[in-house]
């Protein structure tokens, strides 16, 4: 169970982390706890799957890369087969089913920007489905913060 | 703005994409485990902080573990002219996590503007939804909520060392 100080951790963690020698003692003197607890309560919201990170989150964009956002309308019953075919893809980061009739919808991310149409076309032609490339022309902010 | 990643900054990206180890000394037990000197670890992160390869060095919690049981893809029709405005004034409320233009579909897909909603409920999403709504006014020529029914993959980003 989570207590008022787990959820000021995660809330304050969200916003940052120090990138300094002991970064740890920096958050604790912030909040007024002890460098230990941090580190036990940190590591402990991971292994119980609260935070499912805890590190950098890198842009493959900002390094040469491209990702993009693909939508397919799958037939109810192929649902688990062209799941099973675009998970295979280790360029799929993220696969959602979304309740629409394109009930499929997924990132994918290379550092080589060619190998996303390249991906796209593969699934299009093993599932015989329609497959719907909607890259991002504008981001308007980017805050993924949730108050615990 | 494109940065240049070298082999030492690429092996230090496979050594924390995943994860940073927590203890004491995060990035010293990096550099230890690389055979680089933790200044050294520190300061190419930095680099990479500042060119925006890592967006930024945090936790990221599992929405469902917070109670944030619903999420919302919102979708929007707006003239193409309009669409940078409404975006950023959409993107700045804070209930919307994500909030990016792309393009449209003709038949298939009508809409241009995409806003993520996290909330506790649908009808919580579907409130933020309608404040978006009146938000936008007439701008807005259509729109939908397409609701997450399942997680079928979420890995993040995986660079081959």
């Amino acid at each position: 169970m989570m207590d008022d100080t787990d959820r000021q951790l995660i809330n304050a963690l969200q916003g940052g982390f120090p990138l300094c020698d002991r970064p740890f003692q920096d958050v604790a003197r912030r909040l007024d706890i002890d460098e230990n607890d941090v580190i036990t309560r940190v590591q402990r919201l991971v292994d119980d799957g609260v935070l499912s990170r805890f590190g950098p989150l890198y842009d493959v964009t900002a390094f040469g890369g491209a990702v993009t956002l693909a939508a397919i309308a799958v037939p109810e019953d192929r649902f688990e087969d062209v799941t099973d075919t675009v998970n295979a893809y280790p360029e799929v980061a993220h696969n959602y089913a979304r309740d629409h009739r394109l009930n499929m919808w997924f990132v994918v991310s290379a550092e080589d920007p060619t190998r996303i149409a390249e991906v796209l076309a593969d699934i299009a032609m093993k599932t015989g489905l329609k497959v719907l490339d909607m890259p991002k022309t504008e981001e308007y902010f980017l805050d993924l913060r949730l108050r615990a | 703005m494109t940065m240049i990643l070298d082999d030492t900054d690429r092996r230090i990206v496979t050594a924390t994409q995943s994860g940073l180890p927590i203890g004491a000394q995060p990035y010293a037990a990096v550099a230890k485990s690389l055979d680089l000197t933790p200044d050294d670890v520190m300061r190419r992160m930095r680099r990479m902080q500042d060119s925006g390869v890592i967006r930024r060095i945090g936790a990221v919690p599992n929405h469902y573990r917070l109670g944030y049981r619903a999420n919302g893809m919102s979708v929007w029709d707006v003239p193409d002219a309009l669409a940078s405005d409404i975006g950023r004034q959409v993107g700045a409320l804070e209930f919307v996590t994500h909030c990016y233009q792309r393009p449209r579909h003709l038949p298939d897909w009508p809409f241009n503007l995409f806003a993520m909603v996290h909330a506790h409920t649908r009808e919580e999403v579907e409130a933020h939804v309608d404040e978006i709504a009146a938000l936008m006014g007439d701008a807005c020529r259509g729109h939908d909520i397409l609701f997450s029914t399942k997680i079928l993959k979420k890995t993040g980003l995986r660079i081959a060392g």
